[in-house]
């Protein structure tokens, strides 16, 4: 489906300096059972946010109130493990609409480009800066602009580009998604296919 | 320059080259099951659009069935409401559907190649990670997201930019107790869970060539867990041996043709590899991990790392032994298990079966051990009882359960108990993986075999002096 545009998102962020978070942490298995794309924000991180009764874990940064925003900063190898998609659409159903890492898992980045969460890869250096602005100040904004690729600590004026292929920025900057594109080329998948042997 | 394996697969499934974007790549073969699959098939409904190619789209139900009295109902209504979805999506879009129940079920990896759907030189996706298990036979092979499998289904293509290409070379006669699950841990600990991310690899060496198709398919699955989009090894003489005569591959002229093209599938000479890395086989030793991520895994008769001997970053590495109740230094060997798993898309398969009950034989299960034994199908399941590996099994106090991914993933009954200590052949060891705060240790069927009859984590090498003798 379509998402909403990306442009330029201001906002304080969520702070989870923890390496290589796999996809199961992020939504466990038990909570993919559904069969419409609803409700999985709810299962954001369960296991490190809830004990075994329901009852928030106070010490996990999602029950802190003191820390909001639309971006997720996350420690390196961010979205390991697991393919599924879930992960993607819980981190957006919680309420993100970018995750900034030093480092992402392959499936997780694209499945997060496909749903219109922005993937800021950003060097080891600029994510530490990222972490200790919101450890000097919970409330710190950040700026990330997908027209330049540019991601800005608006407390500092630190700033740092980021990668991401020309074809999926001009997705995001629209709210474009494959299919539309995939399903404007059907004649030539289909040619194509005439000259696959099995 | 020449190309590798990779290139010539990949280069031939490039419908379109979109500037400074990914490639538009076609998928030959599509596998579909119950639990990344409704949304997509939502998605195609929403859009009022038809699945392009029924013919190569297969679905079989594996991850959330229950692996005890599969003819009865399933009770959890969630699980059932999965798996009905998947049975009228399949019906409405004339998918062929090998559903819980049927001769043919099983996981997604392991039917795939049993029937002969899986075959050298084909692109091949799946919502799931473990789809790099498809590459053992010069597939390129890799997961997808649920996004992706709507636009597979959709217009049989995804966008996916071309990956990096790295080369594990190992060469060496492994030792006796040396499975292909120890080779890929062994890698795995080496590249740590990110250190391939970016790249899609391929396997060479002798170790790679002397192993079966079943040791090929394990040592592919785990590729995605160094986070590799997939791995893959060369197509020959032992993968045709493989393939010949099943359900769906190619007969008569059309195997003689595709067997030309077939032998054309490996790495020229001249080829460039982004990033390579040779190991000695000779050097591996039964592996066993003790962290929560597949890289944090060392030799069996190996003590944890400190923080400080490690690379990671020490705090994550001290949350992840905390986690797991471990201390570094300490040794695995002889610490006390609750739980034995046996199954999954990695080890799942009739010879890890069989050289499980070659180390049972002979012995008793502990007592308190709990084992789930779960064969990766239903034709695995018929194997083990023809080759009358059961009766072994049974004597020596296990019990066979019925195919699914089960405990590999928990999202059936079959979880781990909070606390527990759990020796799995499956692919993750991730905090909670096989259920709410278990902890699992991941090693090979002869390990699990061993630590089953012992009760503790045990060297099998020790149980195999006397089986060899």
């Amino acid at each position: 489906m379509a998402y909403d545009k990306f442009e330029i998102l201001t906002s304080s962020a969520v702070p989870l300096p923890i390496e290589n978070v796999d996809t199961d942490q992020i939504i466990p298995a038990r909570f993919l059972k559904a069969t419409k794309r609803e409700g999985f924000g709810d299962n954001l991180f369960r296991d490190w946010r809830y004990n075994n009764d329901g009852s928030p874990k106070e010490d996990f940064i999602l029950n802190n109130p003191i820390y909001s925003g639309k971006i997720l900063v996350g420690g390196k190898n961010f979205g390991s493990g697991s393919s599924r998609e879930h992960a993607a659409w819980a981190v957006y159903d919680y309420g993100f609409r970018c995750v900034i890492s030093s480092f992402f898992a392959d499936i997780f980045k694209n499945n997060c480009l496909n749903i219109g969460v922005l993937p800021v890869q950003v060097s080891a250096e600029f994510l530490d800066k990222v972490f200790k602005a919101i450890e000097a100040d919970p409330n710190a904004q950040f700026e990330v602009n997908l027209q330049e690729q540019k991601v800005t600590i608006l407390a500092t004026g630190e700033s740092e580009g980021f990668d991401i292929n020309s074809y999926k920025k001009g997705n995001m900057l629209n709210g474009f998604d494959d299919i539309d594109y995939l399903q404007n080329m059907k004649g030539e998948i289909e040619q194509f296919a005439e000259t696959r042997p099995f | 320059m020449g190309k590798t394996l990779f290139d010539k697969v990949w280069d031939s499934h490039v419908v379109r080259k979109i500037e400074g974007g990914p490639d538009v790549f076609f998928i030959d073969r599509h596998m579909v099951h119950e639990v990344t699959s409704p949304v997509a098939f939502l998605g195609i409904k929403n859009r009022g659009v038809e699945v392009l190619y029924p013919k190569k789209t297969f679905a079989t139900a594996d991850h959330n069935t229950p692996t005890i009295n599969q003819h009865l109902p399933v009770q959890d209504p969630l699980s059932a409401g999965q798996l009905k979805a998947l049975e009228e999506n399949a019906k409405e879009y004339g998918i062929s559907h090998w559903g819980l129940g049927h001769e043919k079920n099983g996981i997604v990896h392991v039917v795939g190649p049993e029937y002969g759907i899986t075959l050298p030189g084909a692109t091949i996706v799946c919502g799931d990670s473990h789809t790099s298990t498809h590459g053992a036979f010069g597939a390129i092979a890799f997961g997808i997201g649920t996004s992706e499998v709507e636009m597979v289904l959709a217009t049989q293509c995804i966008m996916q930019p071309k990956p990096k290409k790295m080369k594990i070379n190992i060469n060496g006669q492994l030792q006796k107790g040396v499975t292909p699950k120890d080779v890929a841990l062994f890698i795995i600990s080496q590249l740590t869970t990110s250190g391939a991310t970016g790249y899609f690899v391929e396997y060479a060496g002798d170790v790679f060539e002397n192993m079966t198709m079943e040791g090929r398919m394990t040592v592919c699955n785990l590729s995605i867990e160094m986070g590799a989009r997939g791995g893959m090894i060369a197509p020959d003489q032992t993968t045709f041996d493989y393939i010949e005569g099943r359900e769906f591959t190619p007969k008569g002229a059309d195997w003689d043709k595709a067997m030309e093209y077939w032998k054309t599938l490996k790495t020229d000479d001249d080829a460039v590899f982004d990033k390579e890395f040779n190991y000695d086989g000779s050097q591996i030793e039964p592996m066993i991990t003790y962290g929560t991520n597949p890289g944090m895994g060392m030799g069996i008769s190996g003590s944890i790392p400190t923080a400080e001997q490690q690379d990671g970053n020490p705090a994550t590495f001290k949350k992840s032994l905390t986690y797991m109740d471990f201390n570094e230094g300490d040794s695995m060997i002889g610490k006390k298990i609750d739980y034995v798993f046996i199954g999954s898309c990695t080890n799942g398969r009739i010879e890890d079966f069989r050289a499980f009950a070659s180390l049972v034989k002979g012995h008793k299960k502990a007592d308190h051990v709990t084992a789930w034994l779960v064969p990766g199908s239903h034709k695995v399941e018929a194997a083990i009882k023809e080759e009358g590996l059961l009766d072994i099994l049974n004597e020596a106090g296990f019990e066979l359960r019925e195919p699914g991914c089960s405990a590999c993933l928990a999202m059936n009954d079959d979880k781990v108990p909070a606390g527990k200590l759990a020796v799995s052949t499956s692919n993750r060891n991730f905090e909670g993986r096989q259920g709410p705060g278990s902890r699992t240790l991941l090693a090979s069927p002869l390990v699990a075999a061993a630590s089953a009859v012992t009760g503790v984590v045990t060297d099998p090498r020790e149980l195999l002096e006397g089986v060899m003798a």
